[in-house]
């Protein structure tokens, strides 16, 4: 079993602070080393992410393995479910379950659907897709390699339900950036 | 495990200072200091109430071949907790368990033992029998 924050006051505080910048400019990226060793297959800042947000209310998904597994179970409290539309956060390492199928919240309670933390291959600014609407000035370039091809037209039926929809979140490494669900994602070109 | 979690943090201490060494450890989580809410019932089976917070420490630690350790005591010794962790760990790994056992943990049981006994004893010295005293008019 691998620690979890170095410090877990300061560390779960940076995270979140780093999250919160994220997902209010969304495509930036940001990066926050605060977890210095997690099981080998979570990227750092993912893994951070979810032990700053979950908790035992929380359901969890994950389709990593038993080590990630019981980390994650041991450190957040959080239950670990097997069906992706009960969970309150989800941790993709490997393939992204389609967006439809996730808690979307209600029109009532949007604030109630799930957040989408996905390891991607590669982050990179400054090129790729261009990327409009609240939080950024005129466009923001974002490339990040590793998501499903049929990711943009999934990406748009989740924009088209607004205020219902689940938020996005880009992991890899140390580096992550966000992808709130008003955020609208042009292919380049 | 009760025997490590209510032994005061100084015995603790020494019956491990005089035992075989402790194997090296790293830390998974804390020494923490939390509360937790005490549960009561009323006769032994009314309804639950919650009586009241107390204070909590809880440690886990790991030995170098991956074997965990857990701790949660009462009380604010992160110390003991994190000692006691240690010890829940090395308990479990066969070649370290006789030697700890009967350094460390055999000792505090007797001593707690005792305690309890010399409380029982304490208390049975005042105990009035209603039988007897209507028997003695």
């Amino acid at each position: 079993m691998k620690p979890g924050f170095a410090d877990p006051v300061f560390g779960a505080q940076a995270i979140f602070r780093a999250l919160m910048e994220a997902m209010a400019r969304p495509g930036r990226i940001h990066t926050c080393d605060v977890l210095p060793d997690c099981p080998a297959e979570l990227a750092p800042a993912a893994a951070a992410a979810l032990l700053a947000l979950a908790d035992s209310e929380t359901p969890v998904w994950t389709d990593a393995g038993d080590e990630a597994r019981q980390w994650i179970a041991f450190h957040t409290g959080a239950t670990l479910v097997h069906n992706p539309a009960q969970a309150q956060f989800l941790l993709v390492t490997g393939a992204m379950p389609p967006l439809s199928l996730l808690d979307a919240g209600t029109d009532e309670a949007p604030q109630d659907s799930a957040t989408l933390i996905v390891q991607v291959s590669a982050l990179a600014d400054g090129q790729g897709w261009r990327l409009t609407g609240p939080g950024i000035e005129h466009e923001h370039r974002l490339d990040a390699p590793g998501l499903p091809a049929d990711f943009l037209p999934q990406w748009a039926t989740n924009r088209a339900i607004f205020p219902r929809g689940v938020d996005l979140m880009l992991a890899h490494g140390h580096a992550l950036a966000a992808l709130p669900r008003t955020t609208r994602i042009e292919e380049p070109g | 495990m009760s025997v490590l979690a209510r032994a005061p943090g100084e015995a603790l201490e020494a019956r491990i200072a005089a035992g075989p060494p402790l194997p090296a450890h790293r830390i998974i989580r804390g020494p923490e200091i939390g509360l937790t809410m005490l549960r009561g019932r009323a006769g032994g089976d009314g309804a639950a109430f919650n009586l009241g917070e107390a204070t909590l420490t809880r440690c886990s630690v790991s030995l170098d071949d991956g074997t965990l350790g857990h701790c949660w005591r009462l009380g604010r010794d992160r110390r003991a907790a994190e000692l006691a962790a240690i010890l829940d760990a090395a308990l479990q790994r066969p070649d370290l368990r006789a030697g700890l056992l009967g350094a460390v943990v055999e000792p505090l049981a007797a001593e707690q033992a005792a305690a309890a006994a010399l409380t029982a004893r304490r208390a049975a010295a005042t105990e009035v029998r209603f039988a007897t005293l209507a028997t003695m008019r």
